[in-house]
């Protein structure tokens, strides 16, 4: 059978190659090509379907992960790559590359405790820290109880589970917890993969969703899609202004107005801890990498319109697969930054 | 290449028909030898090639690479002690429970079962190893994990993790996901390998050993241990390699049930990594040279250990197989 999808799908493509030949070469008939981040599959893919209908180029995107998509537009073979953890400025003028955030999306703490409704664990970022660091070993510990008053709390051990490949998701919660505990900072510290005082690791978001949903009394971490599509119990977390705040869009783009866009140069900001009342503290960006002189023109303007339909018309298609669009005040922002910075 | 070889015997085909078949005998000596010495040219090559691929990695931590248990990745230290560890613990576990199941499975089929059934059994076994190992790794995730975690792990912690030897390989929380079950769904996975050629192998034993002994007054255990078992054994421990070398390398399956994670526990419940598995998990990201490097050590430990525990097993083969000679 899987034979068979393949050599369906060979013919496919070489169909596909062969009707373009006979065409003659139209605008970006060769497709624009692009890998990285996982995060942002859903919504990445969506637009291109979308952009495809509307008579724009052919948009291929692998989700090969944030690591091996800078790798790709790094080495060229690609025309754009896309990252959840922002690359430094003189990272990028060292590569050439232009960068800019193209979608926001937030990151949420599920569990599988038996009758815990979604929402109603409270936990505060010093202590996720100290549960995912295996201080925190119980369910009924007396710093979970503290804040929970009248939630009934098993006297079972805490199983953690995190990713146990490299991520753009995990640099986002690391990140998180290092500046909310000074001792995960010391400790594992931040980065697309770090070493994980205990628990156990999936492979992406839907290893770490299978892992929670299968290991009773466990706590993970996965994109906000994932726990819509699942049915994920979550718990809230306390933001940088004290309130206990559930995940939702409203929360995301709460934090992504009070977000200070207008000073990050190339965007180099993680919106984690952002401030704001309402403000949801683990809200992650997703990155676009271009080249900045890029070998083949056509290419790159292709990309370049593609984005820009993203930016304006795609915004609506992300908040229906639970992204949030990025305010209007950014979004002239990166307009400005790509006339001026991608030839 | 081929046309190179074959183009000289052209001449001598018309004229001399017996040294043509000589020569067609050689040229057909050739390409077989040239099979078998493409598998060993394949084989250095691509330990070769890992080695190389690796050589930073163990440049840069030299022993310590294989006797260090820290995978810390932003501190950019490597150490393969818990993927060696994993691999080797669940390959056991996984031996354990293989090894007389399936031999058992294949003396029944041979000489207890019904004939009538023998066929669609033996059948069913060899369907078993053409299941992909992903459904095995789902399979393991979604209903053997939930099951290990709710019924045989509590069990286990309770009845002989107060114990005073084995104690610390039952402690820990029942999560289901660990060493133990990983090395169950391996069992499982390599109980077709090694069954299909057992199977095949006790049924070679010629029927008139095995009629004598019947007719010396045998019980079916004394045929099976002193007649079937070492006219076997070589082809035997054969099939058990085989399945070693699949339950050694098994990645997905693995990968589903066994936890990823880079600690060294001595709990057989507890979360642990494998080499394959962590290959798989981590290659895609691994964006620094020297991660990239450790990676493909890694791989290059599988292959020497898979070496060294191959060559423990036939030396054991030989001793035995000289003992026996001596005392008979």
């Amino acid at each position: 059978m899987k034979k068979l999808m393949i050599a369906l799908s060979f013919t496919a493509a070489l169909a596909a190659c062969g009707s373009n030949t006979k065409q003659g070469a139209p605008a970006g008939g060769a497709g624009v090509t692009g890998a990285g981040s996982t995060f942002v599959y859903p919504v990445l893919s969506a637009w291109a379907a979308d952009y495809k209908t509307q008579g724009g180029a052919n948009v291929n995107y692998q989700s090969i992960g944030s690591g091996g998509g800078i790798a790709q537009v790094k080495a060229g073979t690609v025309d754009f790559g896309a990252t959840d953890q922002p690359l430094a400025s003189d990272d990028l003028a060292k590569s050439n590359l232009a960068q800019f955030p193209i979608v926001i999306g937030g990151i949420v703490p599920v569990i599988n405790v038996s009758g815990l409704q979604p929402g109603k664990l409270k936990l505060t970022g010093p202590l996720l820290a100290d549960v995912f660091a295996g201080r925190v070993k119980k369910w009924n510990d007396p710093a979970i109880t503290a804040l929970n008053p009248g939630v009934s709390l098993p006297g079972t051990s805490i199983a953690v589970v995190h990713r146990s490949d490299a991520s753009g998701t995990t640099f986002n919660f690391t990140h998180y917890l290092s500046q909310v505990s000074p001792t995960w900072k010391g400790g594992p510290g931040e980065g697309k993969s770090v070493n994980w005082p205990t628990g156990v690791g999936g492979k992406g978001n839907e290893g770490v969703a299978a892992y929670v949903k299968q290991i009773p009394n466990s706590i993970g971490y996965v994109e906000y899609a994932y726990v819509i599509q699942n049915h994920m119990p979550f718990a809230s977390l306390q933001n940088s202004a004290g309130t206990f705040v559930t995940p939702s869009a409203a929360s995301f783009s709460a934090a992504a107005e009070n977000a200070n866009w207008a000073t990050a140069k190339d965007f180099n900001l993680v919106m984690t801890n952002a401030p704001g009342a309402n403000a949801y503290p683990l809200t992650a960006t997703t990155f676009i990498l271009m080249p900045r002189q890029p070998k083949d023109k056509a290419k790159s303007d292709e990309a370049l319109k593609f984005f820009r339909y993203a930016l304006s018309k795609g915004q609506g298609q992300a908040q229906k697969l639970d992204y949030v669009p990025l305010p209007d005040a950014l979004v002239k922002q990166i307009d400005d930054y790509i006339t001026a910075n991608v030839k | 290449m081929n046309a190179a070889v074959v183009h000289p015997i052209e001449p001598s085909l018309t004229s001399t028909p017996v040294r043509d078949g000589r020569r067609a005998d050689r040229l057909f000596h050739g390409i077989t030898a040239a099979a078998a010495w493409l598998v060993l040219l394949l084989l250095g090559a691509t330990a070769l090639a890992m080695a190389w691929g690796g050589r930073l990695a163990f440049k840069t931590f030299g022993l310590a690479f294989i006797t260090a248990s820290d995978w810390d990745v932003p501190a950019a230290k490597f150490g393969a002690l818990v993927p060696i560890y994993g691999t080797l613990v669940t390959s056991a576990i996984a031996l354990i429970i293989a090894v007389p199941v399936s031999i058992g499975i294949a003396l029944f089929l041979t000489d207890i079962a019904p004939r009538w059934s023998r066929a669609p059994i033996a059948l069913a076994i060899e369907l078993l190893a053409a299941i992909p190992s992903i459904i095995y790794g789902m399979w393991g995730l979604f209903i053997f994990a939930p099951f290990m975690a709710n019924h045989v792990e509590p069990w286990l912690s309770d009845h002989f993790g107060n114990k005073a030897i084995i104690g610390p390989l039952f402690t820990g929380p029942p999560i289901g996901i660990g060493m133990l079950t990983a090395g169950i769904v391996l069992g499982v996975m390599v109980i077709p390998f090694i069954a299909a050629v057992a199977r095949e192998v006790f049924s070679a034993v010629p029927p008139a050993l095995k009629e004598s002994a019947v007719a010396l007054g045998s019980t079916r255990w004394e045929i099976l241990s002193r007649v079937t078992l070492p006219y076997t054994r070589s082809a035997i421990i054969g099939a058990i390699f085989l399945g070693l070398g699949r339950a050694l390398g098994e990645t997905m399956a693995v990968t589903f049930v066994l936890g990823n994670a880079h600690e060294l526990s001595a709990s057989l419940l507890m979360p642990s990594n494998s080499i394959a598995a962590a290959i798989a998990n981590e290659f895609t990201e691994a964006d620094t040279e020297l991660y990239r490097s450790s990676l493909i050590a890694l791989g290059f430990l599988l292959f020497v250990v898979t070496f060294i525990v191959l060559t423990i097993a036939k030396l054991l083969l030989m001793r035995i197989n000289r003992q026996l000679g001596r005392t008979s």
